[in-house]
């Protein structure tokens, strides 16, 4: 950049001799070079100022664009919010062994408000709460008028509720679509099925969430949309659970018992046909534990599965199996049954105090259902390897069974485990374990030898458990079953044509607060059929029954749990698809010969 | 001999002040502004009833505030246009020093109306938020510093208005009110522009601002959280922005029709922050083209009419408050059409408000009194060059 000196030197001494003013020179020159800078600082702004006239009219362009694109897109209705992830609301179903309904979905909806958009907040609170009974309208209306901005009212409504609220009219009463858990035959299975809620909740969608039984311990499965849908499908049969629990319901009244639990298993795989507990409650509306009872005493509460009882006497057959597989005793071996036993400070009673002794067959040990007898074959067993036993029946461990109240129920035992309490578990006492266990074990030892798991799944368990007994030992422990059936404790467990065998067990209940109770007792009958060909296991538990139809108060297995269960056997062989044995009739045989 | 026969005409000193101001005064962009207040009138018809009824006052009460002050910010609006650029300059300077002490003086006599931010002043029949005189004096004020800075010999006026901007975004980010703080450095970074910053300068800051961001985004979550949400597709319909969105939608080319329109019931800002929703619902995209039109029209017009202002001090303040009007304008519609991120800023002239609307009336007065026509010196420019300079 060329510059004009501020003073140029000629042009001043040139001045200085015309006798000017030099400084008007630089004052001249000082304005020049103002004015060039700015003219060149205008030529500059001009130039930005263009720039920015420019990108204000593109700005203002973009934005009128981008309104009409927004003013030409079709208006939506209001999406799901994009911040929390989507909801996956389908549940598989679960089906029996045959593939009918157990629990399904449903379409239905849930109602919320939003009272920043209703018209006439009274009249809405009137209205609903005349609709729900339930729902309180000055609680409605304080909810409407205050702060919040969305609120649920209901969880679920049924279509005429929906068209009831729809009819109120009001803009802030909305709906949202909800698929909820049915269980189409209402408390049929209800233990074993459990219940469902809701989990997370949006408007549009809500989680439905297992709480108990299967619903829960397959929640993850179940909600897995890689399943695509596959139900699952469970051992129980639809037929035989309902014949279950109405047989149970009905001897449980006759009995005036308090409770039951009935167990029906394959004996071969551990599959769980049926599996009832009474009293029981509708998992459509699962009723909300109440405070201040006994759990035990909770429909919610699964005796078959959580219920711990002493077992009694039905235990005998284990002590007797072992004996002969050890090889201590044969089905013919007389052993010592003198009763009262002693051992150490404690007596060992017979049932009414009875003496069957001095010496008893290891047959009429169970056919009596002898204590001092078994008490003697346990001795000789001795304590590590009864416990050994026990726990290859499955008796020290809760039940492995798909249910997540299952490690509840898990098995009492001594705390020191001495000789005495190897004598009292050899008969079912001092041992609390669950009818669940019951029919497992009985399973085991009945089915051949191998040991089952019990499961609630159609197929069973894949593996095939390990021997607990030989072949020749559970045919002898079934006969010795049989033989009770025939002409001992349970006669009146027959079932013409079935040849049911099975033991006996009456305990009484242990009192809370120390000792037994007298006349309380925990009655089981733990049965297989047939016993020449073992298919099924029966296992039935009353809780305090009294049968008063006699001159006194009868309380025995015999005279209550095992009407019952050959009740439900009659009820239930023939839906097993079991063919009953009926002796050839000389009629039958003529008839045969005359073609 | 003409003066003989029928006397002396008297000589005026000057032009009338009104025939003057007529003559010169930008008369579109007035017409535009004049228009704009009219159609923030209809609208106010439309959106405020709602919370007027919220609020327990008549349907049209905020209408006739807004009809009172806005006949207020008229008036100030035809005061200011009329006067000099020096008498604009000394006042607009008066002003920014007291505008600037209320500000100071908020977190000790402000209130804030249970809005979380200390930004007004309650006077009992009407609020002041100092922020919005604020604006208009500070641009005086750089345009002032700025312009002595380019004379020979001037004072360092760019850093010194720099300076100022510093503290009074200090005081704004206090409040906290970030939409009016980046406001004031918007103004002044644009008067800087156009007084010549270095291009140098310009892109090596445009630079560090893409660096930052990306520093921001990749190191805090936060930061990254709001940038994702706005660039995300889906959006929250319960939120305001999503209501906003989805008016504009509904109203489609030509609007449900007067008195029709259902955001102005769930936005609780509808009279405010979100009027062009409201426009876009009832009146459809003919009204909002309309207002966009209008202020792009105020805003590019001052601009190009600038360009040929050779005295530096009206060159920046104009400038300054063009861009500010203009740029107040963009952000508002911007946010509603989510292009972008969420922040309140009211719609100059359109959204009620009474000290908004006053102070609108002064910087659009400030800016009629700086783009009015006058003599630029081409008479001067012909006549050097005929002597060939």
């Amino acid at each position: 950049m060329i510059r004009t000196p501020l003073r140029p030197l000629a042009r001043i001494l040139e001045a200085r001799a015309r006798g000017e003013n030099p400084d008007a020179i630089e004052r001249e020159n000082l304005r020049l070079r103002h004015e060039q800078m700015r003219d060149q600082a205008r030529l500059r702004a001009e130039g930005r100022l263009l720039v920015l006239g420019v990108a204000f009219f593109c700005a203002f362009v973009t934005v009128g664009a981008r309104m009409g694109l927004l003013a030409a897109a079709e208006p939506h209705e209001p999406s799901a919010a994009a911040s929390s992830a989507p909801i996956v609301a389908q549940r598989a179903d679960i089906v029996d062994r045959q593939g009918r309904i157990l629990a399904t979905n449903m379409a239905t909806h849930s109602l919320y408000a939003q009272p920043q958009q209703m018209i006439d907040k009274e009249r809405a609170a009137r209205e609903l709460a005349r609709i729900f009974p339930d729902l309180d309208e000055e609680e409605l209306l304080k909810d409407f008028t205050g702060t919040r901005k969305f609120l649920w009212i209901r969880k679920k409504i049924s279509p005429e509720q929906k068209q009831l609220v729809h009819d109120i009219g009001d803009p802030g009463l909305l709906f949202g679509p909800r698929e909820m858990r049915l269980y189409p035959n209402g408390k049929l299975a209800a233990h074993i099925l459990g219940g469902a809620s809701f989990g997370r909740e949006g408007v549009h969608s809500a989680e439905v969430i297992g709480v108990a039984g299967v619903e829960k311990a397959f929640d993850g499965y179940l909600r897995d949309p890689a399943n695509g849908g596959q139900p699952l499908r469970l051992s129980l049969d639809l037929t035989l659970q309902a014949a279950v629990e109405r047989v149970l319901y009905g001897g449980m009244k006759l009995m005036n018992a308090k409770g039951a639990a009935a167990v029906l298993m394959k004996a071969e795989t551990g599959e769980i046909v049926a599996m009832a507990s009474l009293p029981d409650f509708d998992p459509n509306d699962r009723p909300a534990p109440r405070p201040g009872t006994q759990a035990e005493d909770s429909p919610l509460f699964n005796r078959a599965v959580q219920g711990v009882y002493e077992l009694g006497s039905t235990f005998k057959i284990f002590t007797a199996a072992q004996a002969m597989q050890l090889g201590l005793v044969g089905p013919d071996t007389l052993v010592d049954a003198n009763a009262p036993m002693r051992w150490g400070k404690h007596r060992i009673n017979e049932f009414r105090n009875k003496n069957y002794g001095p010496k008893l067959s290891v047959t009429d040990v169970i056919v009596k259902s002898s204590n001092v007898g078994t008490a003697n074959m346990a001795l000789e067993i001795g304590k590590e390897r009864q416990q050994a036993f026990f726990r290859s029946l499955g008796l020290f461990d809760p039940t492995p069974v798909e249910l997540v109240e299952a490690p509840t129920g898990k098995p009492l035992l001594p705390a020191h485990w001495g000789d005495i309490h190897t004598i009292t578990a050899s008969y079912g006492h001092g041992i609390s374990a669950s009818p669940l266990h019951l029919a497992t074990a009985y399973a085991s030892v009945l089915n051949g030898g191998k040991r089952v798991q019990p499961t609630l799944l159609a197929g069973g368990r894949p593996e095939t458990g390990e021997r607990v007994v030989s072949e020749e030992i559970s045919a002898a422990a079934r006969t010795m079953l049989r033989a009770v059936v025939t002409h001992g404790t349970a006669t009146f467990g027959e079932v013409e044509g079935y040849r049911v065998g099975g033991k006996t067990g009456t305990a009484d209940k242990p009192n809370p607060r120390g000792g037994y109770y007298e006349d309380k007792v925990i009655t089981t009958f733990a049965s297989v059929f047939p016993t020449d060909d073992p298919q099924y296991i029966l296992v039935v538990t009353l809780d305090e029954p009294e049968d008063r139809s006699g001159a006194e108060p009868r309380r025995t297995a015999g005279w209550t749990a095992v009407p019952v269960a050959a009740e439900i056997i009659r009820r239930a062989a023939p839906l097993l698809g079991l063919r009953p044995e009926i002796a050839p009739t000389p009629d039958f045989a003529l008839t045969l010969a005359s073609h | 001999m003409t003066e003989m026969v029928y006397g002396t005409v008297p000589i005026r000193a000057g032009e009338p002040i009104l025939p003057r101001w007529w003559r010169t005064v930008d008369k579109l962009t007035m017409s535009c502004i004049l228009i704009l207040f009219g159609i923030g009138l209809l609208l106010g018809l439309a959106a405020s009833p709602p919370l007027a009824s919220k609020n327990g006052f008549q349907p049209f009460h905020y209408v006739e505030r807004q009809a009172i002050f806005g006949g207020l910010a008229l008036c100030v609006m035809l005061l200011t246009s009329m006067m000099s650029p020096n008498l604009v300059r000394r006042l607009g300077v008066v002003g920014f020093f007291g505008a600037f002490v209320a500000l100071a003086l908020l977190p000790a006599l402000g209130t804030d109306f249970g809005k979380g931010a200390v930004r007004w002043y309650s006077l009992g029949f009407a609020s002041v938020q100092p922020s919005e005189f604020l604006k208009p004096g500070f641009v005086i004020l750089a345009a002032w510093l700025m312009a002595a800075s380019q004379e020979i010999n001037g004072p360092p006026g760019r850093t010194f208005s720099f300076g100022v901007a510093i503290v009074i975004v200090g005081f704004l980010a206090m409040q906290p009110d970030f939409g009016q703080a980046a406001l004031i450095l918007f103004a002044w970074g644009v008067m800087y522009f156009v007084a010549g910053a270095p291009i140098l300068l310009l892109v090596g800051m445009a630079g560090m601002v893409v660096m930052g961001g990306t520093f921001a985004y990749h190191n805090s979550e936060h930061f990254a959280r709001r940038i994702d949400g706005f660039l995300s597709p889906d959006l929250d319909p319960r939120t305001q922005l999503g209501y906003a969105t989805n008016a504009i939608s509904e109203g489609g080319f030509f609007g449900v029709g007067v008195g029709e329109g259902q955001v102005k019931w769930s936005l609780p800002d509808a009279h405010t922050d979100f009027i062009i929703a409201v426009a876009a619902e009832e009146y459809g995209l003919v009204l909002v083209l309309a207002i966009i039109a209008l202020y792009a029209v105020v805003a590019v017009r001052s601009l190009f009419r600038l360009m040929r202002e050779r005295d530096p001090f009206i060159r920046l303040a104009g400038t300054g408050l063009a861009c500010m009007f203009g740029v107040q304008a963009l952000i508002n519609m911007g946010v509603a059409v989510r292009l972008l991120p969420a922040k309140g800023m009211t719609l100059p002239f359109v959204s009620y408000g009474g000290s908004s609307l006053i102070a609108g009336g002064i910087v659009a007065g400030m800016l009629l009194a700086m783009t009015r026509t006058r003599p630029q010196g081409e008479i001067g420019d012909i006549l050097m060059r005929r002597t060939g300079r």
